[in-house]
């Protein structure tokens, strides 16, 4: 039997997810293609495209919730989906997963007696009140999660996903609906996270001016990785002046590419 | 895919597989934690059953003995029709919601979350039966031959029995509309061949031969057993065992239909 520090012995220098020749298939669709990229720890990626081009899928993979994946997945050194991963993975789904007839407390109560059974009472009340107050709301923690604005509502669902400081988060669209303040004051809280304590953050959004807040950048596209790399180097490479016009400009040149296999086949 | 060794982190046994009792009671809790704050779900759990006894004695009012008949075996029909309902609608908001994918990303043993609801709904299920026992024997004067604690058992292998059936048909029901509506299509055609309207040997050979395989006729026959006998028959046995193999068999069922990998 191996003791805790052995479990996450794989080396420093290993990326967080290591992913290649990823394929993802939900029924007659292939909806990630030969997908090869890697998330480096410690840092924020964000995992940027448009509605519906396999964010959620390929979020789901890295997590072990999605079947039929083949090809290489590795997270935190072990194949994806692995039990030992449990742990140590925080997930936030797109719709908040929360139980909307528990009080908030009761909600982080229950879940992190899921994920630390061992833990004393005293120790994971410390914990959910230090998660409670992470994403601001010790205020509402006697509140009912269905009684709680949308905007709330995510918030206790991430929450959720901050119990037991997993090493790596993985968060599906988390500031969608979100005001600009709130949505500012959780960036500043992801980037705290990171630094003080080593997370490896993988965040998806469809919203391009969040992917200035990130270090690394996997752009993506009808199930393709289109670039990965840090918002700096995109621009200088596209000559854009902003991620988005990098984004278009890396569409456009795809398209063209495609265009031009086409008229030669 | 995954390798022989299972390490161990500090947060517990890190391949789920067995039943943790802390996340099994800790799932419980929460559930119960749940209906808590639905106390007119509650009431009419508790209830309802108890209204129907007292309705069905004075229905019956002329013939006590129709009335011992059908009260003993609703005893076993009413926890396992409560808890069928409530368990596969719980059991769908939990698959909707994202709750159940969320848990099944974290270290909780599907044994584990299975067990809470049905340590949850028994818990329920026996004051239930508690209540509609009590109130049947001593209120209404229920007469029967037998220990009223076989009754409990019984009435306690049903509830389980449905929560097991709940758990296991909504899985395939996409909406609570649907969950709904397995209720006739799986609860009913027990009710009609389990002996409650007419003797199952006088009916139709084919329809009998259907009875002898549906759980529901020998939890009610489980109950005229300890209507008619003293103490325990080997028939009471039989449909003791038969009643909590279903439920055992229905819970394995109910487990392989929680995948954490999903389409």
């Amino acid at each position: 039997m191996m003791n805790y520090a052995s479990a996450r012995s794989d080396p420093p220098g290993d990326p967080a997810v290591r992913a290649e020749d990823l394929t993802v298939v939900r029924g007659p669709r292939t909806v990630l293609r030969g997908l090869g990229f890697t998330v480096p720890r410690g840092q924020i990626t964000g995992l940027l495209g448009p509605s519906g081009c396999g964010k959620s899928t390929l979020i789901r993979s890295i997590v072990g919730t999605q079947a039929k994946v083949t090809g290489t997945l590795e997270v935190l050194g072990r194949p994806a989906g692995h039990p030992t991963l449990r742990t140590r993975i925080g997930y936030v789904t797109q719709a908040p997963s929360v139980y909307d007839d528990l009080t908030v407390r009761q909600n982080l109560d229950y879940f992190t007696a899921i994920l630390t059974p061992n833990r004393s009472s005293a120790h994971r009340r410390q914990d959910v009140d230090r998660v409670l107050a992470d994403v601001d709301l010790t205020s509402h923690a006697d509140a009912l999660a269905g009684n709680l604005s949308g905007g709330q509502r995510s918030r206790v669902s991430l929450a959720v996903a901050l119990l037991g400081t997993p090493e790596l988060l993985v968060l599906d669209e988390p500031t969608v609906g979100l005001d600009p303040v709130l949505r500012r004051d959780l960036w500043n809280l992801f980037h705290s996270i990171a630094a003080d304590r080593g997370t490896t953050f993988l965040i998806s959004s469809h919203v391009m001016d969040e992917a200035e807040r990130c270090h690394r950048l996997l752009l993506m596209r009808e199930g393709e990785i289109l670039a990965d790399d840090s918002p700096d180097a995109l621009r200088t490479r596209t000559g854009a002046d902003t991620v988005e016009a990098a984004f278009l400009h890396l569409v456009d040149q795809a398209t063209t590419a495609a265009r031009e296999k086409e008229t030669t086949r | 895919m995954s390798t022989a060794t299972a390490p161990t982190t500090t947060a517990g046994p890190a391949a789920p597989r067995a039943l943790n009792l802390s996340r099994t009671t800790a799932t419980a809790a929460r559930v119960l934690r749940q209906l808590r704050h639905d106390p007119r779900t509650i009431a009419l759990m508790l209830l309802v059953p108890c209204v129907m006894l007292v309705l069905l004695r004075y229905v019956f009012d002329g013939s006590p003995h129709t009335f011992d008949n059908i009260g003993a075996s609703l005893l076993g029909i009413f926890p396992l029709i409560t808890m069928f309902l409530v368990t596969s609608i719980a059991t769908l908001r939990e698959r909707t919601s994202g709750t159940l994918e969320r848990l099944l990303s974290m270290p909780l043993g599907k044994g584990d979350l299975i067990a809470g609801y049905a340590l949850a709904f028994g818990t329920i299920a026996i004051i239930q039966s508690v209540l509609a026992t009590a109130l049947a024997l001593w209120a209404l004067g229920l007469d029967v031959t037998g220990s009223p604690w076989l009754l409990l058992l019984v009435a306690l292998l049903d509830a389980l029995l449905g929560t097991a059936l709940g758990l296991f048909v909504s899985a395939f029901a996409a909406s609570e509309f649907q969950a709904v509506q397995f209720m006739p299509a799986v609860i009913f055609p027990q009710l009609l061949l389990c002996g409650l309207f007419t003797p199952r040997s006088t009916m139709h050979p084919v329809l009998e031969a259907i009875s002898d395989v549906l759980p529901m006729s020998y939890a009610v026959d489980g109950m005229n057993e300890v209507l008619k006998h003293t103490d325990m028959t080997a028939t009471f046995v039989r449909d003791v065992l038969v009643v909590a193999g279903c439920a055992l068999l229905v819970l394995g069922l109910g487990a392989a239909t929680l995948r954490r990998r999903t389409t």
